[in-house]
């Protein structure tokens, strides 16, 4: 194998696991670390430099970095980074004069930003600052989007995601709300330098089988029923409720209809309960409600008596695999099941619907009626037109139209000054050195052995009572504390210097987890295993060095080292060192103008 | 050495032997010992041989004497028996802890100094009488604990840190096994497992007094140009004899090897030592050719490893002795102690 070339940011930064998954690439460990110290304030504006939306975050991050943390391959489960997050918001101090303050001078741009969704909140928050004149329009008469109109405020308190939302239309952007964009040419006509298309994923998937139009009354679609609900037009569902659908809107029906009245609500899945959408935690949260979730039950009628809905009528599958391992739901060959009920949520998926983009304007749009868009440069085929967050490429989430954002602030920044699009700005990196003693390290090495600590809840009797009331209480200072101390520090990460090595094995002896191993070079695939512990993982890069004295190398599976740093404590010459990195992704405040 | 212990985390994928131990649970307390310390390599092979032996690690008695060496006895198999006695006295304490209780396994540990100067007696004398031990002196050629003084196991003419040159002769432990009758003599490197690991599987599985003379070099005190025991300087003037490949006793031994080229021995407990032959005219069976070939050699600046000498079949010291097959510890106090009867019976033979 050729050494490795740690010159590149993305090898370390691929070592930091949590960073590398984020879409946004927050500085997870350094905030973590931050957290541990009671240093909140700081944890947090890291956070919201990232990813805009910490508070908001905090509590309904889809949190792709969880399943990417080292520590969840080290022991059972991995560090909550997610409700770290939340402690570092609930914990702070005012943070407001440490945020940037409206331009002082504006630079004669005006961006048109459609939609107020995270996605287009992020582009204003990155350009406004700059001197950019932001207008963002929304249908709705207020800034949030989705995490307004479809989150429970039962997860997401309104005051949080007002402070958050505040601080970017603190930065004094032109707001239309209350005006739906009907026309994109008509808007590109208004002479925007560009504009920016967070118009979002609004539309959600209705089920058409017999019985639909008769009973329309009680069978609503389920993004519709909650907005619906955060509007405050409905407050009220029938005792006995049947969600259809297993993704995580069908969580937020089935668990608002527990607040509203459902007294018997079912979640209704036509796949296995495994292969559900939703995440695992949202499912815990709605069976601790008392939701059953049955799976494998396709929908194949609503029963009605004279257009009041009686239940819905289902055929039991199963599941079978072809040889390629495709998956086939087959009739199970039962008698069809009935559920009774008395109102139906229809939660079976969300879709993108662009009526207001004429096709005629030099934007593309491909075979699934979805625009052309680059996902580096988040532009569509015409030139002054930007897409993020679920416009872009059909539903996701906070985090991704968060980066989105980014991107897309930094391309009209780009296109603004003039500069190729396409020519990205690197990110910012920092590599020091940790070290303040012969055995002293600048950060915590003790690798606690804690198991992952499980945030407190409010009582069931209390909160299915209130659809406002917020579920869970958040890790107090003491459990965040704790939480955070699991953290492995993976942005410490261990760089060796080949010229100072001895051989002497020290570090291979020490090593905890069998990381390291001294022998002659090979191709990646066999020397993944000739090493002390076979590098079986791989997703996980081994780190190698050219050719020592002996003829072997060195070569460090990152799989499941600790960044304990005993390897640099026990190598006598400092060969090893434990450096911190810190990457902060290019924004559009970092180009140059 | 580190202020912080050891994670008890491991690889997720780290085996386990017939006893279900892993590795790590044959570690002991994080070592105190410099950073670099050939020493803790030898306590890494040790753990390592001991983890593939399925050794039960309460069958095992580790006693030393005082150095860093003699110290690292704390740093493996933490649920072993352990005793760390006077400075170069481990001999004679471990030959009455193993005349008393002959099941467990034994193992010296020693340094240059402990062995070579103050304890050089008693090292002769347990190589003499055949006590059942592993032997292993952590050679660094320095007194590692009182700062680096030379001892006697420093080459002539070697240097030391402050640039003092060594006038005294060296005692070649290897040799002064040889001539005191070990049944077992090797010589390794702290820094090479894959020779040192085999040979101490090998020691362990032999009946007798088995030595291993492990280089270690002193990256404190004795790594510097000009030094014998320095890592640069081993590396380079190394030459091992033979490759040992241990055999467990209840594993089948497959030949396929060129005749000539192998030499397969078997010892007491039915395990067997497969020696791929380095050196085509090396004879590890022969006890005088041997001691030539190491003063040969070590006239010519090489340091020699690999399994020196074996002799399986040698008796040991409690068949010299004829004592009682049972450990002391497991006969009751009636056979421990027959009575003025037979006391005097015993007297009388002697009137
Ligand atoms: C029930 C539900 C629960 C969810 N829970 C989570 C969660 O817990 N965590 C998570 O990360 N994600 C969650 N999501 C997904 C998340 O809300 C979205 O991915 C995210 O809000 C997308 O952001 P966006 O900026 O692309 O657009 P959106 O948030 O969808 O905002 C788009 C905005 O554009 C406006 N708009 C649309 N068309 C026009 C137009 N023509 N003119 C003017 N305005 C227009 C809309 O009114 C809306 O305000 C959930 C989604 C749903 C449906
Ligand atoms: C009776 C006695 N004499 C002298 C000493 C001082 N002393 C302690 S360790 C040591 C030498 C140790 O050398 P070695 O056995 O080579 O161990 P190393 O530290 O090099 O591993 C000496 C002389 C002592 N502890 N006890
Ligand atoms: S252990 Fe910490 S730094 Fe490492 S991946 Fe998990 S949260 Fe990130
Ligand atoms: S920091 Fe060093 S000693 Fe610790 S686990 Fe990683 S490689 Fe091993
Ligand atoms: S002084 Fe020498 S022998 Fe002693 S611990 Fe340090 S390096 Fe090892
Ligand atoms: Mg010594």
């Amino acid at each position: 194998m050729a050494p490795t070339d740690i010159a590149n940011p993305d090898y370390f930064h691929k070592v930091v696991d949590c960073q590398w998954a984020c879409p946004a690439h927050t500085p997870v460990p350094e905030y973590i670390r931050l957290i541990a110290a009671g240093r909140y304030s700081d944890a947090y504006m890291i956070n919201w430099q990232s990813n805009v939306f910490p508070g908001v975050l905090g509590r309904t991050c889809d949190r792709p970095c969880e399943p990417a943390c080292r520590r969840g391959r080290v022991e059972k489960e991995p560090v909550a980074i997610c409700r770290l997050k939340r402690v570092a918001a609930d914990s702070k101090d005012d943070i407001r004069d440490r945020l940037p303050k409206p331009a002082a001078q504006k630079n004669g741009k005006r961006i048109a930003l459609i939609g107020a969704g995270p996605a287009s909140l992020t582009v204003a928050r990155d350009l406004l600052p700059l001197g950019y004149t932001c207008v963002i329009y929304d249908a709705d008469p207020f800034a949030g989007g989705m995490m307004r109109t479809q989150i429970p405020r039962f997860r997401l308190p309104g005051h949080v995601l007002d402070e958050e939302c505040g601080y970017i239309l603190g930065l004094e952007p032109e707001t239309r709300f209350g005006q739906k964009v009907e026309s994109l040419k008509a808007m590109l006509a208004e002479n925007y330098d560009a504009v920016f298309v967070g118009c979002g994923a609004p539309r959600g998937r209705d089920l058409d089988i017999p019985g639909r139009k008769e009973a329309v009354e009680h069978i609503h679609i389920g993004i519709d029923w909650l907005a619906s609900v955060s509007f405050g037009h409905t407050t009220k569902i029938g005792k006995r409720v049947v969600v259809l659908g297993g993704g995580n809107t069908a969580m937020d029906c089935c668990r608002t209809s527990r607040r509203l009245g459902g007294e018997k609500v079912d979640v209704v899945v036509r796949s296995g309960f495994a292969e559900m959408k939703a995440s695992p935690w949202e499912k815990d949260d709605a069976m601790r409600e008392d939701i059953p979730i049955h799976n494998f039950l396709v929908p194949l009628e609503f029963t009605h008596d004279n257009g009041k809905l009686t239940g819905v009528t289902f055929e039991k599958v199963k599941a079978e695999y072809d040889a390629k391992g495709r998956r086939k739901l087959i009739p199970a060959g039962e008698p069809p099941v009935h559920m009774e009920c008395d109102d139906v949520l229809v939660a079976v998926g969300q879709e993108n619907a662009f009526p207001w983009i004429e096709r005629d304007i030099g934007l593309e749009f491909d075979e699934w009626d979805m625009p052309k868009v680059d996902p580096a440069t988040m532009r569509s085929t015409h030139p002054k037109v930007f897409f993020g967050g679920d416009a872009a490429f059909g539903p996701k989430n906070i985090i991704w139209a968060v980066a989105h954002g980014h991107e897309a602030a930094l391309s009209i920044d780009l296109l603004c000054t003039g500069q190729e699009v396409t020519q990205r700005p690197s990110p910012l990196v920092n590599v020091l050195s940790q070290k303040m003693g012969i055995h002293e390290w600048s950060y915590d090495n003790d690798v606690s052995l804690d198991l992952r600590f499980k945030v407190p809840h409010a009582p069931k009797e209390l909160t299915l009572k209130d659809v406002n009331m917020e579920v869970e209480l958040g890790f107090n200072q003491e459990l965040a504390f704790k939480e955070a101390q699991r953290c492995l520090n993976c942005d410490i990460e261990t760089v060796f210097e080949r010229n100072l090595c001895i051989e002497c094995d020290a570090c291979v002896d020490i090593c905890p987890m069998d990381c390291i191993t001294f022998t002659p070079n090979a191709l990646e695939g066999d020397l993944r295993g000739l090493l002390t512990a076979p590098a079986k993982n791989l997703t996980q890069s081994l780190y190698v060095s050219s050719e020592l004295k002996t003829g072997n190398i060195m070569v460090k599976d990152e799989d499941v080292c600790l960044h304990c740093g005993l390897c640099a404590e026990r190598c006598p010459t400092g060969a090893w060192d434990m450096k911190k990195f810190y990457l902060e992704t290019a924004k559009a405040h970092t180009c140059s103008r | 050495m580190t202020y912080i212990a050891k994670p008890k985390l491991h690889h997720p994928g780290l085996p386990t032997n017939k006893l279900g131990f892993t590795r790590r649970d044959y570690e002991g307390r994080i070592s105190t010992l410099c950073a670099g310390c050939g020493h803790d390599s030898i306590s890494a092979a040790l753990v390592q041989a001991c983890f593939e032996l399925d050794i039960a690690p309460h069958r095992v008695a580790k006693l030393s004497g005082i150095g860093c060496s003699s110290k690292t006895p704390d740093y493996f198999l933490g649920q072993s028996h352990g005793f760390n006695s006077v400075h170069g006295r481990m001999p004679s304490v471990l030959t009455g802890a193993s005349m008393a209780n002959r099941d467990l396994i034994y193992l010296g540990v020693s340094g240059d100094g402990d062995s070579a100067s103050i304890g050089f007696g008693q090292f002769a004398h347990c190589m003499r009488r055949g006590v059942n031990m592993v032997y292993i002196c952590e050679n660094n050629g320095v007194y590692g604990l009182t700062k680096g003084q030379f001892s006697a196991t420093a080459d002539k003419g070697s240097k030391a840190k402050g640039g003092a040159v060594n006038s005294d002769s060296a005692i070649d432990l290897a040799s002064l096994a040889l001539l005191m009758g070990a049944s077992f003599v090797a010589r390794s490197f702290s820094g090479d497992k894959k020779q040192l690991v085999p040979l101490i599987k090998a020691a362990i599985a032999h009946k007798g007094s088995a030595v291993l003379d492990v280089i270690s070099p002193c990256v404190t005190f004795n790594n510097h140009a000009g030094s014998t025991k320095s890592f640069d300087f081993v590396r380079d003037h190394n030459e091992a004899v033979n490759k040992l490949d241990f055999v467990p006793p209840e594993k089948e031994i497959t030949v396929d090897y060129e005749p000539g080229t192998t030499e397969v021995v078997r010892q007491h407990d039915g395990s067997f030592l497969k020696l791929a032959k380095l050196h085509s005219d090396y004879d590890p069976s022969d006890r005088v050719a041997a001691l030539t070939y190491l003063q040969e050699r070590a006239a010519a600046g090489e340091v020699v490893t690999g399994l020196l000498y074996i002799d399986a079949t040698a008796p040991d010291l409690h068949e010299h002795l004829g004592t009682v097959d049972a450990p002391l510890n497991r006969m009751n106090e009636k056979e421990l102690c027959p009575g003025a009867d037979m006391l005097e019976t015993i007297n009388a033979e002697y009137r």
